[in-house]
């Protein structure tokens, strides 16, 4: 199993939600999160105070799927959230030890 | 038509109404004074009009431009102040501004309202007269509104103890005093002359000034200006500015005392001055480099309104028009270079708008009150430069009044209080430390 970190902007949250849901993927948890990467912030100026936003606000997404559905959700989350221009986000795929359903107790795969 | 001979007839009918029982009783045997319901009901109306201008008016206003943590405290130290200052007026700042007997500076005779009744009456600029009770909670919004301004410079770092000992104090030795000279009858500025139609002076010089002393005696909240402290809501600050304008209506064209054509020369100019310095700042912002913000729009209504205050009903339209637009740009100038220069943290620029767009009102109504450009002077008599000089005059006597009162009333409420928060309580936000609550969960 592998557990997929996804950082993409707010606004295509719907549409990956929906790409995904077309591929099979059951379900995902949704954080709303600030961070920064190369993408530079913004300034904000507020009657000539001028603060410099360097962490902007983005999505997060946490997915858990199978060995086989991994590559296809990956590719799926960057080709619908990808806007080809910096501050679109990154995806990380990590290795999943173990899933447990908490109402039946099942594990693994079919836990999923 | 005079303004000024209009106020101080006021001044004078508030006098007799209370002074000479014996006067009144012959005048009502001739020809009994009878408030006309027309303006005495315009009069109710612009009265609680005021009241929306501090609550919930100013405290949306300032409390959007804090942040969160300290937005109870802001609404708190206004909506008590307002309260504050209304029981004060009726025991002893009525009284003291307006009463039966008096000198240049302050009056006396009807402590605890005791000379008044549902009969008596104050006059208007005319030979018409309101209810005097009505003519009292006028004039006691001016004084809660007044108070509640200052608290703009303080925000984020004054006690709430030191907020009550101050307020009672500043109301007697500085507004009483300066109400009375500009407004009272025998007053000393009424008595040279100076225009101020609905307060510039007495209200937002006095205020902006008292905001200015009092932020250097607390000196600047912690991290200033080094730390980020952005507004946390412009959506409340821009209710707040929408609630502040309507409400200003009653505040100028209430100033009038009737519900005339001076009212609705009042009433248009709130509007002009208003839409042109609400444009005028944003128009500034993009020069200066920034974008046309939110924030500006509503920095630019206030403005606009301060210094319409003096010209309201002093001022054609196009006069006021030019007036707004001036007192946006100097403005803008004095929040966003003027403040940074000098080094004080008047937190939510009490004194640069306030205080700042006064001054221009003030000086800029002796030049709008020029027939030649429209104003209502007499064609006959204006001089420009004459009416300039009593302007200044009177602009310099209500900034030092103002500035050594607040210093004296801002050192007692020092001793007594110890003014400003710990440290602690400034960095856990004064809602959770001072009240006991959160703005928001």
């Amino acid at each position: 199993m592998k557990f997929i970190i996804a950082i993409i902007k707010p606004f295509k949250l719907d549409e990956v939600r929906e790409a995904l849901g077309g591929l099979g993927v059951a379900g995902m948890t949704v954080s709303e999160v600030k961070g920064f990467g190369r993408q530079k912030g913004q300034t904000e100026i507020y009657r000539g105070a001028e603060y410099s936003v360097n962490m902007l606000p983005k999505v997060k997404l946490e997915i858990a799927t199978s060995d086989e559905l991994m590559p296809k959700v990956v590719e799926t989350i960057q080709q619908t959230a990808s806007t080809e221009s910096i501050g679109d986000g990154k995806i990380f795929v990590l290795d999943l030890e173990s899933t447990t359903r908490i109402r039946t107790g099942e594990t693994n795969e079919t836990a999923l | 038509m005079n303004k000024i001979l209009k106020y101080g007839a006021a001044g004078l009918a508030a006098l007799a109404a209370g002074a000479m029982p014996a006067f009144a009783q012959e005048a009502a045997e001739a020809a009994p004074a009878v408030a006309n319901p027309g303006n005495n009901a315009w009069m109710m109306t612009s009265t609680v009009l005021v009241l929306a201008m501090i609550l919930p008016g100013l405290a949306l206003f300032y409390g959007g431009l804090t942040r969160s943590k300290n937005m109870l405290s802001t609404m708190t130290q206004i909506g008590a102040t307002a309260a504050l200052a209304m029981i004060v007026w009726v025991i002893w700042g009525y009284s003291t501004a307006f009463g039966p007997e008096g000198n240049a500076f302050f009056s006396w005779g009807n402590l605890f309202l005791a000379g008044t009744t549902p009969d008596s009456t104050a006059a208007t600029f005319s030979d018409e007269v309101i209810s005097e009770y009505v003519f009292i909670s006028f004039q006691m919004t001016f004084a809660a509104i007044t108070a509640a301004l200052i608290l703009g410079a303080t925000a984020e770092r004054m006690k709430f103890s030191a907020v009550m000992v101050f307020v009672p104090i500043w109301l007697t030795i500085v507004y009483f005093p300066i109400a009375h000279m500009v407004w009272g009858g025998g007053g000393l500025i009424l008595d040279w002359g100076a225009l101020d139609f609905a307060g510039g002076t007495v209200v937002h010089i006095n205020a902006g000034v008292s905001g200015l002393v009092l932020a250097y005696l607390l000196g600047k909240r912690k991290g200033y200006p080094t730390e980020p402290m952005p507004p946390h809501s412009l959506t409340l600050t821009m209710v707040g500015t929408g609630l502040l304008w309507v409400g200003w209506f009653g505040f100028n064209a209430g100033s009038e005392l009737e519900a005339d054509g001076f009212a609705g020369l009042a009433m248009i100019n709130t509007f002009v001055a208003t839409a042109a310095a609400a444009l005028a700042w944003m128009v500034t912002e993009k020069l200066a480099g920034q974008k046309p913000s939110a924030l500006g729009f509503c920095s630019g209504v206030i403005a606009g309104l301060v210094a319409v205050t003096p010209a309201a009903g002093n001022s054609g339209p196009m006069g006021a028009l030019v007036l707004g637009i001036v007192s946006a740009v100097v403005c803008y100038f004095a929040v966003a270079k003027l403040k940074n220069a000098m080094g004080y943290d008047d937190s939510l620029d009490a004194f640069g708008i306030h205080g700042v767009g006064g001054i221009v009102g003030a000086i800029g109504t002796g030049i709008v009150y020029s027939p030649a450009l429209g104003g209502p002077g007499d064609p006959a008599d204006f001089v420009m430069g004459a009416q300039v000089w009593i302007q200044i005059k009177a602009v310099v006597v209500a900034i030092v009044w103002a500035g050594v009162g607040t210093a004296i009333a801002g050192f007692i409420a020092k001793i007594l209080t110890g003014l400003r928060v710990s440290e602690q309580t400034e960095i856990e936000g004064l809602d959770i430390s001072e009240h006991g609550e959160r703005a928001y969960n």
